[in-house]
């Protein structure tokens, strides 16, 4: 089957809920819509053949007859996800199966400050949206990006006047009930951050184990002159989900951007973050963490444009790998003719604990500018002998000693994130069930 | 730092040094490609009916195949079918039996360039297999070299005397199926060097062999095949430097070394071809596969080039590290100015268990020039305690030039240790003031510090080459600071 008519076929496997759920007013919106999945249509489903897909192979997807989700009820979820929205008291936007939940999202914000459900911002102040919604994620050139242009239902809005500041960080919760049937959602946010504010941003991606679903997610994010903002991503779906996210970013000068990423759950899941600095003078950092196992397929993919000069990259991304997990990480640093003065560090490492676990690493740097410095490394190794060593030596099990490198290595990442209830979130699940079952997180040495 | 610029300028706009045209009396055939011409190319060389048909298969498959378009270059579309696939001097039958016998033209040609063929007999050291358009014209030493039991000829000849062994290790590296260059090659090439390194055997002397591309619209399609038994050991020099030309010259060559148990071979190239004028007109199109497998155990292949010249650079010399404990290398200086690109890099595939490879890679871009470092690290699933260090850094002079890297880093083994570190930079202020603070005039300060940049591959060089390739870098730099 060619990549073209594999995606008509996966688009007419959707478009059993296309009539009903997709709302094409107003008439702009209806006309992205048709262009966005006309597009896809071009585009085809991706297949290995692609650079872009060479090491992640989405034919399991095609084989599966997705059904529209219904928004399910709030009880069975993960205890963790509620831990976590508990943790963080600030506003938030609750998203079930993909559907907005008012009666567990909390709207109030600060002065100045909107969050909200995509689908209300729509029906009330449409104007709001026009001139952002779509113009920052590559539709065009992304067949997941163009799916979710066309089909998304609903999705989140959050903007900062300028000057505003957000003091609690706003929570996006996306979470999946358990189900027997194998379910979509196309969720999408659009984060505005105006001149000079500054927040915190948090999207949780949570499932149950057992339930097929696949989460196809955009977020735009645009940072204003000199605003600061912190974005943090933890996905922990059910172990027979799919995941396929683009983080879209477009920073303003001498703006700062933050983003963690932290992947532990999903069967196959796929993670892309694309900055673009197109002003003088920005700061961008990204870290990154993912522990994959059993089956797990991971993708993580970051790409930095620096457009403009004088701009700062900085990016740490590690992974662990167990029994026959698959991880790929593709990092690309862009540096155009215009952007001198640029200054761009990548870090990538993997540890392999497994005999049957395969990475795939691909650190790129592209370089149209002279007078810049651009780095890049990559190590891919096992817990080294010695260290295993030195701790043995002194009379720590071995099963212990490992635990606590694997943990040392993790926690390179995990110790970056600021906000405090998040990072014991991503504490707690790493050293939950199988996983790091010690206690060096609470410092409790044997 | 005006000067330092109009320096740089000067650099990336050096005229081509060796750009003249030998008038040699030529027997060439008219353009285009099909059976017909494969079929007439192996009846001229009196090949045998195996190899016909192999290079019929090859075309075959080729006809069949699309060109690659993966890599990081731009150029406009190659046609097949205006390519003239066979050209060779014309000499007195039977082919010269001394150097003396040499179209003087020929020997002209290489006086101009300053191979010693004549002098290297006398001055020793080098056994120059050369190389021109086609058919292997000269071959040297060959005498000395058959007391040792090593083979060392052009590839028709071996052909013709060595049959079995031709066969035996014919494609066995690089298949006729491998890519779309490499078909094309299997089905046209005209000749080559051969050579065999019996068991034990330490070759006394640097092989070399000098290519040149004369014939005007001729592409060069060699093909060079290295075995060496185990225990054996040699080291191989490649040259290359091409006339200026106005249309782009196509080459597609095919190297294929084979180490068995303990071998070990070096490779090295300078590769000096016409790299086009200024605005990107004219300039060889290089597309080569090169590749070796380390057979046997403790085995050793290590590439070694320094790539001047080309408007297009495809190149990517592999190691397949097969036999336990096996060693590959690969050592790389690519620069590229005026509009040239190059998308260059290497395969490291470790099969065995302990096997180590090394990687370093030195691009340094200047003018329009665009250097792409393509590199692919593979540990396949039996690769116990697999080694690799990878470092590729860039040079940029200029701000229209662009430095890339793609590294791929493809890993299946717990037991891997895969190190990969690149940097991007360009020739500080402060190191140029330094130097012209002691005196240096600014150009050979640029000079030194791109010497110095490049010392780590030079250093794997053979003398000879290694001179000859400092003065390469030494002429594309004149006049680059004042």
């Amino acid at each position: 089957m060619g990549t073209q008519q594999a995606g008509d076929a996966f688009l007419r496997n959707l478009d059993g809920l296309r009539g009903h759920t997709v709302a094409s007013r107003p008439s702009w919106l209806g006309e992205l819509r048709g262009a966005a999945l006309g597009r896809f249509t071009r585009l085809g489903f991706p297949t290995t053949r692609q650079e872009e897909w060479r090491f992640t192979d989405l034919s399991r997807m095609l084989s599966i007859r997705f059904e529209p989700a219904c928004g399910g009820a709030s009880d069975g979820l993960a205890s963790e996800a509620w831990a976590l929205v508990h943790a963080l008291p600030g506003p938030r936007v609750v998203l079930v199966d993909g559907h907005f939940r008012a009666d567990l999202s909390v709207t109030a914000a600060g002065r100045g400050i909107v969050v909200d459900s995509l689908c209300r911002v729509l029906r009330d102040s449409p104007g709001l949206l026009a001139p952002h919604l779509a113009h920052y994620a590559p539709w065009r050139e992304h067949p997941f990006v163009a799916l979710n242009t066309g089909l998304a239902t609903e999705g989140v809005f959050v903007q900062l006047a300028a000057g505003a500041v957000q003091e609690e960080p706003v929570h996006l919760v996306h979470l999946w009930t358990a189900a027997g049937k194998a379910r979509v959602a196309h969720p999408r946010a659009l984060i505005l951050a105006e001149p000079n504010s500054r927040a915190a941003i948090v999207e949780s991606y949570w499932g149950s184990h057992g339930s097929v679903s696949l989460t196809n997610a955009v977020t735009e994010i645009v940072v204003g002159r000199g605003a600061v903002l912190e974005h943090a991503k933890l996905q922990e779906e059910g172990d027979e989900a799919f995941h396929m996210a683009t983080v879209q970013v477009h920073q303003q000068s001498r703006s700062s951007f933050t983003s963690h990423v932290v992947f532990l759950g999903g069967s196959l899941a796929r993670n892309e973050i694309n900055i673009r600095l197109e002003g003088r003078r920005c700061r961008c950092t990204l870290n990154g963490l993912y522990w994959a196992r059993g089956r797990q397929h991971m993708d993580l993919r970051t790409r930095i444009d620096h457009a403009q000069p004088a701009c700062a990259s900085e990016e740490l991304y590690k992974g662990i790998l167990d029994e026959r997990a698959r991880g790929v990480f593709n990092g690309k640093i862009y540096v155009h003719r215009a952007a001198q003065q640029t200054d761009a560090k990548q870090t990538n490492r993997a540890l392999v604990l497994s005999d049957q676990a395969r990475v795939n690493t691909k650190p790129q740097l592209e370089i149209f500018a002279d007078d810049v410095r651009c780095t890049h490394g990559a190590t891919v190794g096992q817990i080294e002998p010695e260290a295993m060593f030195y701790l043995r030596s002194r009379g720590i099990a071995e099963r212990r000693a490992r635990q606590l490198l694997i943990w040392a290595f993790a926690n390179d990442v995990v110790g970056r994130i600021g906000l405090a209830p998040l990072r014991t979130a991503v504490e707690q699940l790493l050293t939950a069930g199988d996983g790091l079952s010690v206690g060096p997180v609470a410092g409790r040495l044997p | 730092m005006a000067s330092q610029e109009a320096t740089i300028r000067e650099f990336a706009e050096q005229e081509y040094r060796w750009g003249f045209d030998s008038r040699i009396d030529s027997e060439t055939i008219p353009p285009g490609l099909d059976e017909g011409v494969v079929r007439l190319i192996s009846a001229k060389k009196g090949e045998p009916d195996w190899l016909c048909q192999w290079r019929l298969r090859a075309l075959r498959h080729w006809q069949r195949m699309r060109e690659p378009t993966w890599a990081n270059l731009r150029y406009p579309p190659i046609d097949y079918q205006q390519i003239v696939y066979y050209s060779a001097p014309k000499s007195p039958a039977g082919g010269p039996q001394s150097l003396d016998e040499l179209d003087p033209a020929v020997r002209q040609m290489f006086d101009k360039l300053g191979i010693p063929l004549a002098e290297q007999e006398r001055l020793a050291g080098v056994a120059v297999d050369a190389v021109v358009d086609s058919a292997s014209v000269a071959t040297s030493f060959q005498k000395q070299l058959a007391k040792l039991g090593i083979i060392f000829c052009s590839f028709s000849e071996a052909v013709r005397r060595h049959s079995e062994l031709v066969r035996r290790y014919l494609g066995s590296v690089v298949p006729y199926t491998d890519n779309y260059f490499a078909a094309l090659n299997s089905a046209v090439f005209s000749d080559g060097s051969f050579c065999y390194i019996p068991p034990g055997v330490h070759c006394p002397m640097e092989l070399s062999t000098y290519f040149r591309i004369n014939a005007r619209n001729t592409g060069q399609f060699e093909r060079t095949l290295i075995i060496a038994e185990p225990g054996s050991y040699v080291s191989y020099l490649e040259g290359c430097t091409a006339p200026m030309r106005d249309e782009h010259q196509l080459h597609a060559a095919v190297v294929e070394l084979v180490a068995h148990e303990e071998a070990q071979i070096r490779y090295a190239t300078v590769q000096n071809w016409y790299p086009g004028d200024r605005e990107g007109r004219g300039g060889v199109y290089n597309f080569v596969t090169k590749r070796g497998i380390c057979r046997g155990a403790r085995s050793r292949i290590s590439w070694t080039q320094v790539e001047v010249g080309s408007a297009i650079t495809w190149k990517y010399p592999s190691v397949i590290l097969r036999g336990d404990g096996s060693v590959g290398e690969f050592y790389s200086v690519a620069l590229t100015g005026r509009r040239q690109q190059a998308d260059t890099g290497t395969k490291m595939i470790h099969i065995g268990r302990n096997t180590r490879s090394t990687i370093v890679s030195k691009g340094i871009s200047a003018g329009r020039g665009q250097n792409s470092y393509r590199g692919l690290v593979k540990v396949q699933r039996a690769a116990e305690g697999a080694r690799n260090y990878s470092q590729c850094d860039s040079l940029l002079l200029g701000d229209q030039c662009g430095a890339h890297t793609f590294p791929y880093i493809e890993v299946a083994n717990p037991t891997a240790q895969v190190e990969h570190e690149a940097s991007t930079s360009r020739i500080g202020e402060d190191q140029i003031f330094y130097c012209r603070q002691r005196g240096l005039a600014a150009e050979d300060a640029v000079n030194l510090i791109v010497n110095g940049f490049c010392k780590e591959v030079f250093r794997e060089l053979p003398m000879e080459f290694a001179v000859e390739a400092q003065k390469l870098l030494a002429v594309n730099l004149e006049g680059s600071v004042g």
